[in-house]
Order: structure tokens, then C-alpha cells, then sequence
């Protein structure tokens, strides 16, 4: 039995490979398709643009098609089908006969009648051809523009902005973007977003013509105005390519789709279709998983048709649209219904404008279940939401709940993986129910998230689904009693936490010594950095020790963070943020002198930018004479503790968070950890100093101080959580200590407070039991510990330049030490000067 | 002594970088040559010499001398201080993602000094 298939996209692929693996006796595939090159990932195209190669993209290589015994056609499209005799004519002249077509020819990019689309300058967002004219033209020019602001219309244009169009232009018939997944708040909050980004959006734009001679020079509209731009990418939505189809007789929907049954029949019982160009009860599914659910189906009807006993039948009814698009800056995602409305629907919205965050969820009226919902800035809960009304489960008794970020104290109530039913179907684009993952680690074994792809195919889709992948992972190895180890990496088979007791047993010190008695092979930038950080945290030596220096990261190296263009930043500790005015002068002369380009940070410092590798020793010496220290900016250590002006000045203040913050800066200073520390103490609750935000944080109340801890800025920001209420100083100081020596000998290597204790069972009430009430017993030896650490501290740059063996390395030739990179280059900014773009 | 990569053409000029203590242990160092500049390891816990171009392909940023060294699979590699993309040593491929591969040139350590092989079109 011959089985032809036409086109090589991504559903027609696979297609192919699911029925490969199903081993039909007697079978022959022969596959022709019109592009140039074996299916690819369509889907991740963008992502050459981000410098993946072509092959990068391949579904399969040419060599698996040759192994499964597939005869594969390459730029050879159909170009006509013989119903009767049941024969294909392709462009290369091959006439051939099958017993069942199968139709996957996808679709085309729709074009929209506007005069001039045909000038040199217009391009479509389809194909890997269509990549490349794009790139190569772009290189030319400087403007370009994208009509359609859609899903795919908003990547075209990011990837405009990668391949160095800075200010792309998208042009929307519609009053707002992506109508068909956002509602109007949505879009809007989109909208700002995007133009966050460099994109100028138009809506309710209707262009009327395509300017310029040959090549583009312009778009006109139809309210008159204009818009110059040296390129323009159409797209304006998807056409199913049914041409073959409306030429041989087979019946057609209105814009070209190829009608289906429930088994992905045709009008005609030998001929299937599938993917972006079945139509489906007058609906196209523009989307790989719905196109993979139809392979499924196809592949087991056709088995059913051939062999004995049958597989239980497989129909396809429909496919649910919920999307999670990877736009660059901003989550967006739709899924279930997500305009639900009206008496019998109750719509709960969370909006913040400030940070771009919009949250819609439809909920039943009796708010017992979710029907749909959008997400814009925040879609980390579109997984379990996804399920949740996929699998009709119960909400629970706030619905609200599960769109507000987790409060104090209290773990997430949404739906876990864990109440998910084993139906559930966690990767939609290969179709992976829970059950299945749950059964790769019980009955084969599967340990690791990769095992776990390769066993189920689950994630290797669009990859969305792979967090729940894991957290399955692991609450099924822990239900089956296994300990989760999470090693280092091939040099080392212990956690962090398991290396630091073995380092702290042994009395190990250098890198050498702990790779020798602990570990396999040569050590690499994964665990050289964390048993770096480890040796550091328990003794407190000087990082550049002899035999340790090449093993700490390259910032802790130079001790200063490197930028582009390769030089670094300079900050000394300013603690508290309190400095005099000699101080200043100093950092402005030593800017002066070395050109340096100076900022305030958002630390509560002053940051020199632009230093050549081999003046640092020399900035440095001129800040020690002033009385400056290291600032720690470049580690895994304490960076600031920023204050508030307090009680000294300030008419509220309740405490003097001045002179606090100084002294928990001058203790923690140096200190180093698997991730920074920082903190900071405000002298009432009005929080100047942002105290909430910090790993631990300190506000002033009438009897003394509240502590609160596991605080997070950066791009999951979190408050920190209420440790102690009105402590006094010598409490305070006594708690801090202990928590955070727990933290470093507990933390995963690069794991701030807040994700720490995100992950501790028990959460804040644990950590409190441990750090206020001793829970563990270890409270006494932890302060010593700490105090030994304080007493150990020196200043890393005082030591480093007062060594000649370090300091040689602070020169970027070693062949010539005196000379800078000539390579190194700035230009004028404002009154200053910046480092030079990257190329 | 050791020496990589017996591939050097008979052309090859050994130019001499520096002594072996100017180079960090397991780490590495800039050498300047004429306009260019090579990256030179001194991978001692295999007691074995490297060098590559110092650019790193990725940015174009004169940085992988200041890398970390180390192995993958036995293969020793480079990460790049700036965003960690790792090179093998050995061929100079790109081991993270699909930078192009970097250059890589002989080493050879006689009487306590350190010479690259250059050959006549390697540098410009
Ligand atoms: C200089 C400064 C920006 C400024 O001009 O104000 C800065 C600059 C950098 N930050 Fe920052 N951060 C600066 C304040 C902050 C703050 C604000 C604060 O501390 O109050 C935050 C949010 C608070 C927080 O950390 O929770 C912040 C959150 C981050 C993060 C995200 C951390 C996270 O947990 O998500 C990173 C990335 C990381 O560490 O992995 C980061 C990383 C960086 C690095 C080190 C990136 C890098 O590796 O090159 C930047 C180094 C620039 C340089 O060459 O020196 N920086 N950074 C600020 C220095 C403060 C100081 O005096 O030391
Ligand atoms: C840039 C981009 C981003 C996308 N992002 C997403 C996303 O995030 N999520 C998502 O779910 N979907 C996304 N999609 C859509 C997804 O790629 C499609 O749904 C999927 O590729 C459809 O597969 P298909 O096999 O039906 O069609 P295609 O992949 O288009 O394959 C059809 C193939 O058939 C060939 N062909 C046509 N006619 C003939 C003929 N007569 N003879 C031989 N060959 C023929 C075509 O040349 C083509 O190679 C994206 C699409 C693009 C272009
Ligand atoms: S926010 Fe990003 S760009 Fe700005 S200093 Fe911090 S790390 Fe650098
Ligand atoms: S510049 Fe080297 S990894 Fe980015």
C-alpha cells in the first residue's frame, strides 16, 4: 500500500513519524515537498535571527527519512492530483500512484490587495527563503515596517529589531492588537509594552498602496497620511493552501481550506488532510498542536484500517486555541474562552499599570470553574490554569486566588500539578498526559527532564510545558520515596549544600584540593564558581589566593564587573550610603584622572564605569589612601545595605537607621554566599529605604526593629516576609546571623533568599522556627561561625594590590603589561563619555 | 613539554609569547601579537598548553583570555566571561549554542619559555 504525502511542514512530518513508529506491515511513504529543505521548526524561525542555524531548526535529518525507508522529494512540489487514476504529477516530472494522498501543504501567508506589493523591499513571514531575503535585505537598510499586528506580525517585528532595524513600525487594520486573543484592556496594556520596546504601533491603519519606484520607499494610507520605510513584511493572517485541492474536484471552504471529516477524511475516501490546511467544521487550526492532534488521528485510523486487533478508535472533535506566545519582553497568553461574558460568567481582573500586568479570568457564576482567560506581562500560572479549565477542575473557594501572586505566608492555593487528573494532557503540542510522564519515571526510569523528553517527546515542542514537567518529576520520585539529588555537574556528584559540609569536614581550601578529594575530571564554569563561593563563605581567606584565583568567576577575578567592551566598573562600599564630602571629592578626582564615566547607583553608591583592566590596581590604591574598601559589586557577597536618613534629621523617624545600617553593612561586608545579599533599614514604616524589597530587611518601630527576610528585586520581584516585630538591636543582629548562615550552607549555588525560601517546605513558619526558636539546635554554633567570618574579614583590593603576584594580573597583555587594549573603545555621552555598541 | 595540534605547517613561525610563570595556573593570560591578540592557557592540571584567538566570536569581545578553563566530556574548553559560551580548546568549536568556531594555534614550551605557532595565514 503507497502512501504519498504532500508537503514536508511540520505536520506532515510528523505524520511521518508517527507512522513510522507504529510498524504497519507492507506499507510504502513517499513524501514530496516544495521547499528546499527537510522540515523544520517552523515554529522557532524566529530564532534564526537570534543566530540559530538552519540545521539547528531540522525536525529530522535527511538521513532518518533514508533509515525509516522513506523516499523523501525535496523542492518537488505536486503540482496536479488525479483522482480517478490515483496519480500525483510533480514539478520534476514524477507521476506516481497512491493508494491514500495525504494532503499537508499548510498554509500561505495572505497577501491583502494593495497596490505595489509586488516592489523589491516587501517581504513574507513563512519560510526559511523568506528569512533569508529578509536578512540579507535588512542588512541594506535602515527602516522597515511590518503590516499586521497579530502573533506573528509582532515577531516579524521583533525580529526586525534583532536584525537592527531599531524603530520598526507595525501597521494594524484593527482598533487593537492581536483582536482575536485580547480583549481591548489587554491590547492596550500590550500596546504600551511593545512601544516600551522601540515598536511604533499604528491601529485602525488601513493602507491604501505601496510607495516608491521599483523598491519601497513608503506606505500610503487610507486617510491620506504616510509613512516612509525602507522594507515592509506582510503579515496579515494565513491562507490554507487548497489549491491542488480546488483543482481536482475536492470540496473547499470559502477561503481555500480542504474540508475534513472527524478522521481527516476529504470528499474523496482515499485522500486525507491535515494541519494548517484541513478544514475542520469550518474552522482553520493556525496553530502545530491541534496540526499534531490530527497526525494522531490519521495515523491511528490508518492502522485501524490495516491491521488487527484495532487501536481504540481516535476522532478528532476540535482543538482547544489557548496560546502562550513567546513574545521578547512580555508575556502574553489567551486560553479556554477568554471574552466570557455575561449573566452566567463572573470576570475577575487583576490590573497593574505599572508594571504592565493584566489578568482576566472567566469564571462560572456559581465560581466553581474557570472557562477562560487572558494573561498580559505575567503568565507564569498559564500552565495550571490551562488545566485547570481543560480538566474542569474545582476552583478553589476565592477564585481570585489564582491569579494573585502567592500572600505572606501562604503557599500558592491555585491547583497543583499534584491535583491534576491523570488525564491531563501537560505537553499540547506532542500530546503527553500526565499520566504518561508520571509512568516514564516510574516504570522507565526517567530521572532527569531530558530523560523525560526523550522518553515522551513531552517538551520539545514549543517547551512551554516543561516547569510542570519537572514539578511532576519531582513529586513523583518523591512519592515513590527517592531522594532528588540536584548535583553539581559532571565534576562533582553532590549538591551544594552536601560539598560545603564535605569542604567545611575536610578542611579543604583550594579549588584543586576539593576537585582532587571530592570531585572527577577538570572542574568547569559551573562548579568552579560554586566551590569557589563555598571555600569563601567558610574561611573567609582572600579569593585570589594562589591556585584559587583562576577558579573564581571572572568578575571576582578582576574583582570588578566587566562590561562591554571589556572594562569594569569600579564602586567602593559606601555603607549605608552615607559618605563625607572629602570622600566625594576623592571619587570625583579618581573618576577625573582614569576618565571615568561616573552614575549614581541604584545602591545608594557611586559607580565608576570604563576602567582598563590595568588601571585598576591604581584607581584603587588612590581610593584605600582616602579610607575607601571594596564595594563587593562584583560578587556573590553583601552589597549594600541602604538607609534612610532616620531619626537624626527626619521628622518621623523612629529609630537612627543611619548609623544601624552602617554597622550590619561593616558586619556583613566581604561576606560571600551562593547568591548576593542585600538589605537595608528604614527608620519608620513609611520604608524609604525599600527594606521589604531586600534579602533582609530592617524597619524601625517605636520598641526597636522588625526583621523581615527573603525580599527580592530583580525580575521576580517578591516583599520580603515578617521574620521578628520589635526586637532590639542586639536581637536583630543575633537573628540575622543565623539566618544567614543557614542560607549559606543550605542554598543552591545562584539562589537568592527569596527563591530559597519559595522552595523551603514549611516556608516563613519553618524559617522562623529555625532562626527564632532554635529548631535545629544550631543557633550557638552559627553565631560563632558568623563571628569568626567578621573577624576573618580584610579588604580583598587593599590585599590584592599589595601583592605583586596578583597584582601582575591586572594587565591586559602579558607580553606587553604597560600597553591597553587598543581594541577598547568609547564615545561621548552627555558631558561623559559610554563604551562603544557591540558589534 | 608539550605540544597540540601536530597540524602546523612547516611555514610556521614560533613566535615566543612569554615565560611559563607569566601564565596563571589552570588559567590565562593576552598575548600580544603584532595587531592581533591570542588567547594562551596554561591548563596545568593536565600539565597542557592552548591558545586560541582572543576575541570571542559571540560579541566580538577581547575577552576569552580572561575565561575560565575547564572540561567537558574530558574535552577542554573556554567559557567566554561574558556570557559563558564555551569553546573546545582542542578544535575550537563552539560546545554552547552556534557561534562560529575560534581559531586555534600550536603551543610548544622550551627552556622555561612559551612559543605559538603562527602560521602565515593565520594572522593578519
Ligand atoms: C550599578 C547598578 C545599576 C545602577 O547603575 O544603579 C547595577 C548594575 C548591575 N547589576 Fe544590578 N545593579 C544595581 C542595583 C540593583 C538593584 C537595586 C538595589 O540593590 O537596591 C537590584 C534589585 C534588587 C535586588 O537585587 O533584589 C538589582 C538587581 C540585579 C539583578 C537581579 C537579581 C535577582 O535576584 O533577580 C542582577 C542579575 C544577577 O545578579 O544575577 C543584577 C546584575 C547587575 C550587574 C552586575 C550585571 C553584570 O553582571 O554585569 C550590573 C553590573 C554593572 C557594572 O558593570 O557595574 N542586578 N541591581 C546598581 C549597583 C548597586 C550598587 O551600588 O552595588
Ligand atoms: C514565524 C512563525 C511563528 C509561528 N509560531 C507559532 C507558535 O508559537 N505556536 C504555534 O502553535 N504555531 C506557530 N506557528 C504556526 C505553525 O508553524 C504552523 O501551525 C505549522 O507549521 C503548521 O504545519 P503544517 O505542516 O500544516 O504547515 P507547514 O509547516 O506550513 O508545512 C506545509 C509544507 O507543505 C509545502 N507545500 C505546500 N504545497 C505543496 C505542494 N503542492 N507540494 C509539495 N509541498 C507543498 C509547503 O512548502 C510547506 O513546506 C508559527 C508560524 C510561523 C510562520
Ligand atoms: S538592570 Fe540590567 S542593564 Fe541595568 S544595570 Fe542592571 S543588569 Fe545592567
Ligand atoms: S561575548 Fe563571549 S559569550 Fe558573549
Amino acid at each position: 500500500m503507497r502512501i504519498i504525502v504532500v508537503g514536508n511542514g511540520m505536520v506532515g512530518y510528523k505524520f511521518c513519524e508517527k507512522l513510522v513508529a507504529k510498524k504497519i506491515p507492507g506499507i510504502q511513504i513517499s513524501v514530496f515537498g516544495e521547499e528546499q529543505y527537510p522540515a523544520y521548526d517552523r515554529v522557532h524561525l524566529s530564532s534564526f535571527f537570534e543566530g540559530k542555524d538552519i540545521t539547528g531548526l531540522e525536525l529530522a535529518s535527511p538521513s532518518w527519512y533514508r533509515e525509516n525507508g522513506i523516499d523523501l522529494h525535496l523542492g518537488d512540489p505536486v503540482q496536479a492530483i488525479n483522482r480517478s487514476a490515483k496519480l500525483v504529477h510533480t514539478f520534476k516530472g514524477f507521476v506516481k500512484h497512491y493508494d491514500i494522498l495525504v494532503m499537508a501543504t499548510g498554509s500561505s501567508a495572505f497577501v491583502p490587495r494593495i497596490e505595489g506589493v509586488e516592489k523589491e523591499g516587501v517581504f513574507l513571514y513563512r519560510t526559511i527563503e523568506d528569512l533569508y531575503l529578509i536578512q540579507s535585505y535588512a542588512a541594506k537598510v535602515k527602516t522597515g515596517t511590518v503590516i499586521g499586528g497579530g502573533l506573528l506580525g509582532l515577531e516579524a517585528a521583533k525580529a526586525l529589531i534583532d536584525l537592527g532595524i531599531s524603530n520598526p513600525h507595525v501597521i494594524e487594520f484593527a482598533p487593537r492588537l492581536m483582536p482575536r486573543q485580547l480583549d481591548e484592556v489587554a491590547s492596550e496594556m500590550l500596546l504600551t509594552t511593545l512601544t516600551g520596546l522601540g515598536l511604533t504601533i499604528h491601529t485602525n491603519t488601513n493602507t491604501s498602496g505601496i510607495l516608491g519606484k521599483n523598491q519601497i520607499t513608503g506606505l500610503q494610507f487610507a486617510d491620506g497620511s504616510s509613512l516612509q520605510t525602507d522594507m515592509l513584511i506582510i503579515s496579515a493572517g494565513i491562507r490554507p493552501r487548497g489549491e491542488l485541492a480546488v483543482e481536482c474536484g475536492l470540496e473547499t471552504g470559502m477561503n481555500g481550506g480542504v474540508v475534513v471529516n472527524n478522521f481527516m477524511q476529504t470528499t474523496d475516501p482515499s485522500i486525507y488532510a491535515i494541519g494548517e490546511c484541513a478544514l475542520y467544521n469550518e474552522m482553520i487550526y493556525g496553530l502545530v498542536a491541534p496540526g499534531y492532534e490530527m497526525a494522531e488521528v490519521l495515523v491511528t485510523h490508518l492502522y485501524n484500517m490495516m491491521v488487527k486487533p484495532p487501536l481504540p478508535a481516535r476522532e478528532f472533535t476540535g482543538f482547544d486555541m489557548s496560546t502562550r506566545l513567546k513574545l521578547v519582553g512580555t508575556d502574553v497568553a489567551s486560553f479556554g474562552d477568554p471574552f466570557a461574558d455575561g449573566e452566567n460568567v463572573r470576570n475577575i481582573v487583576l490590573k497593574d499599570s505599572v508594571k504592565g500586568i493584566y489578568k482576566r479570568i472567566n469564571v462560572s457564576a456559581d465560581g466553581k470553574y474557570l472557562l477562560g482567560g487572558i494573561l498580559i506581562g505575567d503568565a507564569t500560572q498559564y500552565n495550571l490554569l490551562l488545566q485547570t479549565c481543560k480538566n474542569k477542575i474545582l476552583l478553589p473557594p476565592h477564585p481570585e486566588d489564582v491569579i494573585l501572586p502567592a500572600r505572606e505566608g501562604k503557599k500558592e492555593e491555585g491547583a497543583g500539578v499534584t491535583t491534576l487528573p491523570d488525564d491531563a494532557l501537560i505537553c499540547s503540542c506532542e500530546g503527553v498526559s500526565k499520566l504518561s510522564i508520571c509512568q516514564s519515571v516510574t516504570d522507565k526510569g526517567c530521572e532527569t527532564v531530558d530523560a523525560i523528553k526523550k522518553c515522551t517527546k513531552a517538551g520539545t515542542g514549543c517547551g512551554g510545558c516543561l516547569p510542570m514537567v519537572k514539578d511532576l518529576m519531582v513529586y513523583t520520585m518523591k512519592q515513590q520515596g527517592k531522594y532528588i539529588r540536584n548535583v553539581l555537574c559532571e565534576h562533582f556528584d553532590y549538591s551544594r549544600q552536601e560539598l560545603l559540609d564535605l569542604v567545611k569536614l575536610h578542611e579543604l581550601k583550594t579549588y584543586d584540593a576539593v576537585l582532587n578529594q571530592l570531585g572527577k575530571g577538570d572542574g568547569c564554569e559551573v562548579c568552579k564558581p560554586a566551590v569557589s563561593s563555598i571555600i569563601a563563605s567558610l574561611w573567609n581567606e582572600m579569593i585570589l589566593k594562589k591556585g584559587n584565583d583562576t577558579s573564581q568567576d571572572s568578575n571576582d577575578r578582576f574583582l570588578a564587573n566587566i562590561q562591554k567592551g571589556g572594562t569594569y566598573s569600579v564602586v567602593p562600599r559606601i555603607p549605608g550610603g552615607e559618605i563625607t564630602p572629602e570622600k566625594l571629592i576623592t571619587i570625583g578626582k579618581v573618576a577625573q584622572k582614569y576618565g571615568l564615566y561616573t552614575k549614581i547607583t541604584g545602591g545608594q553608591r557611586i559607580d565608576m564605569f570604563g576602567a582598563h583592566l590595568g588601571d585598576l590596581p591604581f584607581i584603587w590604591s588612590e581610593l584605600i589612601v582616602a579610607g575607601f574598601e571594596s564595594g563587593h559589586a562584583y560578587g556573590k557577597a553583601l552589597r549594600t545595605v541602604k538607609s534612610c536618613v532616620g531619626s537624626t534629621w527626619c521628622r518621623f523617624g523612629l529609630q537612627d537607621s543611619v548609623s544601624y545600617a552602617i554597622r550590619v553593612e561593616e558586619r556583613y561586608r566581604g561576606l560571600r554566599a551562593p547568591h548576593k545579599i542585600k538589605s537595608a533599614v528604614s527608620g519608620c514604616i513609611r520604608e524609604c529605604a525599600e527594606a521589604q524589597s531586600k534579602d533582609f530587611g530592617i524597619i524601625a518601630t517605636e520598641k526597636g526593629w522588625n526583621l523581615y527576610v527573603c525580599g527580592n528585586g530583580g525580575s521576580k520581584p517578591q516583599h520580603a516576609l515578617l521574620l521578628a516585630a520589635d526586637i532590639d538591636s542586639e536581637t536583630c543582629i543575633k537573628y540575622i546571623d543565623r539566618f544567614l548562615m543557614f542560607y549559606i550552607r543550605t542554598a543552591d549555588p545562584l539562589t537568592r533568599t527569596a527563591t530559597w525560601l519559595n522552595k523551603m517546605e514549611g516556608g516563613i513558619d519553618y524559617l522562623r522556627n529555625v532562626v527564632v526558636n532554635d529548631s535545629l539546635g544550631m543557633a550557638a554554633q552559627w553565631e560563632v561561625e558568623m563571628q569568626s567570618l567578621v573577624d576573618a574579614y580584610q579588604c580583598e583590593w587593599k590585599a590584592a594590590i599589595e601583592n605583586p603576584e596578583i597584582r601582575k594580573r591586572f594587565s591586559h597583555f602579558v607580553n606587553a603589561p604597560d600597553e591597553k587594549d587598543p581594541t577598547v573603545q568609547f564615545e561621548p555621552l552627555r558631558d561623559q563619555k559610554k563604551v562603544a555598541n557591540w558589534k | 613539554m608539550t605540544q597540540q595540534k601536530e597540524t602546523a605547517l612547516e611555514s610556521d613561525r614560533w613566535f615566543a609569547a612569554c615565560r611559563v610563570e607569566d601564565v596563571a595556573e589552570n588559567g590565562g593570560v593576552c598575548v600580544k601579537y603584532g595587531d592581533s591578540q591570542i588567547a594562551l592557557f596554561y591548563f596545568t592540571r593536565r600539565n597542557e598548553w592552548y591558545a586560541t584567538q582572543n576575541e570571542c566570536p559571540h560579541k566580538k569581545q577581547m575577552a576569552l583570555s580572561r575565561g575560565m578553563i575547564g572540561t567537558k566530556n574530558e574535552e577542554p574548553k573556554i567559557a567566554c566571561p561574558f556570557h559563558k559560551k564555551t569553546f573546545s580548546l582542542v578544535t575550537g568549536e563552539c560546545l554552547s549554542g552556534d557561534e562560529c568556531a575560534i581559531k586555534t594555534y600550536p603551543v610548544k614550551v622550551e627552556n622555561g619559555r612559551v612559543y605559538i605557532g603562527i602560521g602565515q595565514n593565520d594572522v593578519s
